[in-house]
């Protein structure tokens, strides 16, 4: 029985029986309904600058037939505009006919505790805490001249409702704790940001103080950058360190991997399952499973159990990353990488938490290696064009490396390579594998979904580095 | 249906005369409705609808100079009334920041609206997918298009009123026509793409389905077996719709809360020469049918024509209320950002700015962040042409190219070729001396 339904002018009953009507002749279909609040508490220029909640309730129906798919959704959860939502439907797939298919495995697994970051934490002492951040962040050092700091709180309750009076629910709660610290020193300003975050309360990652480390960490970047040189421009080895810069991973490989542009033919890779797409001695997954992190979940936004996805074995191309309509397109099945940002939005095939697994090589071992080349610690966002397979991303932390030693650090520049030629040119995989601190989003079609990453320090022979010296 | 302006305005009143009820010094109340529907095609078959529906309410409480606000999609009156009480009750315990307030009176706008930002025309679905088959099938009459990444149209449409304790209580209606085709070129092992779209306030003014098909196709074709280049220095000129990107680049280090902060590179450079004394830039919100034109802000502030850079120097920046006060100057309605915002065209004809040397740079395309607003420096992913004495000779990528902004706005030459199709415009930019990566 539906929780979301009480209070509204919409019973059970009426909206399973609008349902079953409607995708009795698709091949898939739901109702999905969402609660979701969310707050912001902002201090910026030594102010709290903003202290907001938002309370997002609405549901998105949806029909699937073929390779059609038929999606209209609404704020307003009664009958009435169900109703208006079920005509749009059928109008759209009234000339085809196919079968509904009502597997969907049940699961209890569970990855991350219903709770309410909220509410688990007043307003009070949140905004008391950013004023400590701002105060601290500040007595760091006289070069510090900004401070940002932002709580990000999110319960996002869904409930899918299938024929046949198929229910499935999942109650997520997500946070993220960011410092930025503006530094100013002979003239020279710089920035960084740092954060942290996943599926529990706020005091998992600022309790003992955690919290300052969130802004050591964004000060010392800052900081570091004061004295960075231009970065070169032109072709070279590149070190990558552990945990975020697997940025890379996801847009080299990841977005190539996911179904729909595979089923669709426009992915650089959608011929090369079975094939080698990347050097012996690297394997990608795709994890959805993995406690609090912040792109796991219990079931996707279809009600697919997540799971461990292999995608990529030694070298070798084993698995895409499916929502159910792709899969059976597809003639596989789903991976649980069905997803949403919203009841406003339709499902499509998106990552989780992907990763790069350990290899057997030190950092050291690849920094001696490099006569010439740049060692990259962090980034800023990544985007790639996936049937070209060309992807960049901009670094935040970065530096030169002359004759195996890691020199000065150079200004943030734009990497760019080929996603299925770069993985073959991984020379060295660490075993220092690192996820990284939980504040990534994804952007894929004009949706936002949170997601992590994670890999090894890893060598790479040849990529374009964007600086301005040649 | 989209929800009339009395409705609206009946609601705003009801939830305005509870914030005060409710203990608010001042409030503001925001509701907007919008409705849009879109269709998405394939390979010439349909592939998708969407609907969407939705009205939202954000609620801002002042308590004194406390302040706090809270944004809703259900609208229930025994909700809202909770969620009002919530409002307030935050705003309590939210520090006090003495700029906190709503605009000056004088400020709101009070004119007549007369911009033609509202089209009646009801697209039905099926019309809707005709209209962009014919794109593809324009596209798909070209051999090397073997496969289209989706082509769509949708149409939206939105009402909204904004309403605050100042008695200021106004809304209107906006809609948006957009059709835009992706389509997928392959040739011995190369496989590119490339889109063109059209987005219009009135659906008459969209162009052309063949057109949008046609021009999709040549673009993706046009970039099939790309080459790397050379590291080097050169000149790069900037295709329109990427040059833009520079507009939108310098509204960010002009807008009042960055340069209230300081994080921007353009601080301290009011009245300075920016760009050479030929360029002016202008955000222009009176645009009939315009794409970025606008009545008022978010705040309710009337928007004027504003010279942001004349001759080359820096006259205004963007200003809203809060930042205003902290940098001592008014609010020029900008709240909400730019309006049409737009180089006033150059004198450089297209043809003397692609043969301005031997060899020179095209870019259709670039990706990545871009550039750092704070420091200024520049650094993208590219794709384009390489060109010969005005000859383009053979397709580009996997390049970066990089400089500084203030070097690159000091001397970027501006096309003679400024068109109105998007909110932000700009004639195609020559760029001397930046630095591309390749092999």
């Amino acid at each position: 029985m539906s929780n979301f339904l009480k209070n509204k002018n919409l019973n059970y009953e009426k909206a399973q029986s609008l349902i079953n009507n409607t995708l009795v002749d698709c091949d898939d279909g739901e109702l999905y309904l969402e609660d979701t609040k969310s707050e912001s508490i902002l201090l910026d220029d030594n102010k709290i600058k903003s202290s907001s909640f938002k309370r997002d309730t609405g549901y998105g129906l949806r029909g699937v037939t073929e390779d059609k798919v038929a999606y209209s959704h609404s704020n307003d959860i009664s009958e009435k505009s169900l109703e208006m939502s079920c005509d749009n439907i059928k109008s759209t797939l009234k000339h085809s006919k196919g079968k509904y298919n009502h597997s969907i495995n049940k699961t209890n697994q569970k990855f991350y505790d219903e709770l309410d970051p909220i509410e688990n934490k007043s307003l009070e002492t949140k905004i008391e805490l950013l004023k400590e951040i701002n105060q601290y962040a500040r007595s760091k050092d006289e070069s510090v001249k900004q401070v940002t700091a932002n709580f990000l709180g999110e319960h996002k309750n869904i409930e899918i409702l299938r024929p046949g009076g198929e229910l499935f629910t999942d109650s997520r709660p997500l946070v993220r704790i960011n410092v930025s610290i503006l530094v100013e020193k002979n003239g020279r300003k710089e920035t960084a940001m740092y954060g942290v975050g996943g599926r529990q309360s706020y005091d998992n990652y600022l309790k003992n103080d955690d919290w300052k480390k969130i802004c050591d960490e964004a000060f010392r970047m800052a900081y570091t950058n004061l004295e960075s040189k231009p970065s070169p421009a032109g072709e070279m080895k590149v070190v990558l360190g552990p945990g975020w810069p697997a940025i890379l991973i996801h847009e080299a490989v990841g977005h190539g991997l996911e179904g729909d542009f595979n089923r669709k033919k426009t992915s650089v890779f959608h011929d090369l399952v079975g094939k080698k797409v990347a050097s012996d001695g690297v394997t990608i997954i795709d994890d959805g499973t993995i406690d609090k992190r912040r792109g796991s979940l219990n079931i996707d936004d279809e009600g697919t159990p997540t799971e461990k996805t292999v995608l990529i074995e030694n070298g070798i191309l084993k698995n895409f990353m499916q929502d159910r309509m792709n899969a059976r397109l597809m003639k596989t099945n789903s991976t649980g990488n069905g997803r949403r940002e919203s009841y406003k939005h339709v499902i499509m095939p998106r990552m989780r938490n992907t990763i790069m697994l350990n290899g057997n090589n030190t950092q050291e071992e690849m920094i001696k290696s490099v006569d010439k080349g740049i060692f990259a610690v962090s980034f800023g966002g990544g985007q790639v064009d996936i049937t070209s397979g060309k992807f960049v991303f901009n670094c935040t932390e970065a530096y030169e490396i002359v004759n195996g030693k890691i020199g000065s650090p150079l200004k943030g520049a734009t990497l760019i390579g080929d996603g299925p030629s770069s993985l073959k040119q991984v020379l060295m995989v660490g075993n220092d594998m690192k996820l990284d601190p939980g504040i990534g989003t994804c952007g894929k079609a004009g949706q936002g979904v949170p997601v992590g990453v994670g890999q090894p320090s890893m060598l790479i022979d040849n990529m374009t580095v964007g600086g301005t010296q040649l | 249906m989209l929800k009339e302006d009395d409705h609206l305005k009946k609601l705003a009143e009801n939830f305005s005369t509870n914030l005060k009820k409710s203990g608010a010094s001042e409030s503001s109340v925001l509701i907007s409705n919008s409705i849009s529907e879109s269709v998405n095609i394939r390979n010439k078959k349909l592939d998708g609808s969407t609907r969407s529906d939705s009205l939202n309410v954000v609620l801002t409480a002042y308590v004194g100079k406390k302040k706090s606000s809270i944004s809703s999609s259900n609208l229930d009156e025994s909700h809202i009334n909770e969620l009002i009480k919530k409002c307030v009750e935050t705003a309590k315990i939210t520090p006090e920041d003495e700029l906190n307030s709503l605009p000056d009176s004088e400020l709101y706008f009070k004119g007549a609206k007369n911009l033609d930002l509202y089209d009646e025309t009801f697209i039905e679905n099926s019309k809707k997918i005709d209209f962009i088959k014919e794109a593809e099938e324009q596209a798909f009459k070209k051999k090397e298009i073997v496969n289209t990444n989706g082509s769509g149209f949708s149409q939206n449409k939105s009402n909204f009123v904004l309403a605050n304790s100042n008695g200021f209580i106004d809304g209107y209606k906006s809609s948006n026509f957009s059709a835009y085709c992706e389509v997928v070129a392959k040739s011995n092992g190369s496989m590119e793409r490339d889109y063109e779209y059209s987005s219009k306030r009135f659906f008459k003014d969209l162009l052309e389905p063949k057109e949008i098909g046609k021009k999709a196709s040549e673009l993706a074709i046009s970039k099939l077996k790309p080459r790397k280049i050379k590291s080097k220095k050169m000149k790069v000129v900037f295709d329109k719709r990427i040059a833009k990107n520079f507009l939108s680049s310098f509204a960010s280090a002009i807008n009042s809360s960055t340069i209230a902060k300081g994080t921007t590179f353009l601080k301290n450079r009011l009245n300075t020469q920016i760009f050479n004394n030929k360029i002016n830039i202008i955000d222009k919100p009176d645009i009939i049918k315009g794409s970025g034109s606008r009545y008022f802000d978010i705040e309710g502030t009337s928007v004027n024509k504003l010279n942001l850079v004349e001759n080359g120097v820096l006259k205004n920046y963007l200003i809203d209320t809060y930042n205003g006060k902290k940098i001592n100057m008014k609010s020029n309605g900008r709240a909400s950002g730019t309006t049409n915002l737009y180089f006033e065209n150059g004198n450089e004809d297209y043809k003397n700015l692609i043969n301005s040397d031997k060899e020179i740079v095209y870019i259709n395309e670039t990706f990545g962040r871009g550039a750092n607003i704070i420091t200024g420096d520049y650094s993208v992913g590219a794709s384009g042409f390489m060109v010969e004495n005005g000859e383009f000779v053979y397709p580009i990528s996997e390049i970066t190219i990089a400089g500084n902004l203030n070097d690159i706005f000091s001397k970027m030459i501006l096309g003679n070729d400024l068109e109105f199709n998007y909110s932000t415009n700009s004639p195609s930019i020559l760029i001397d001396d930046l630095t591309i990566g390749g092999i």
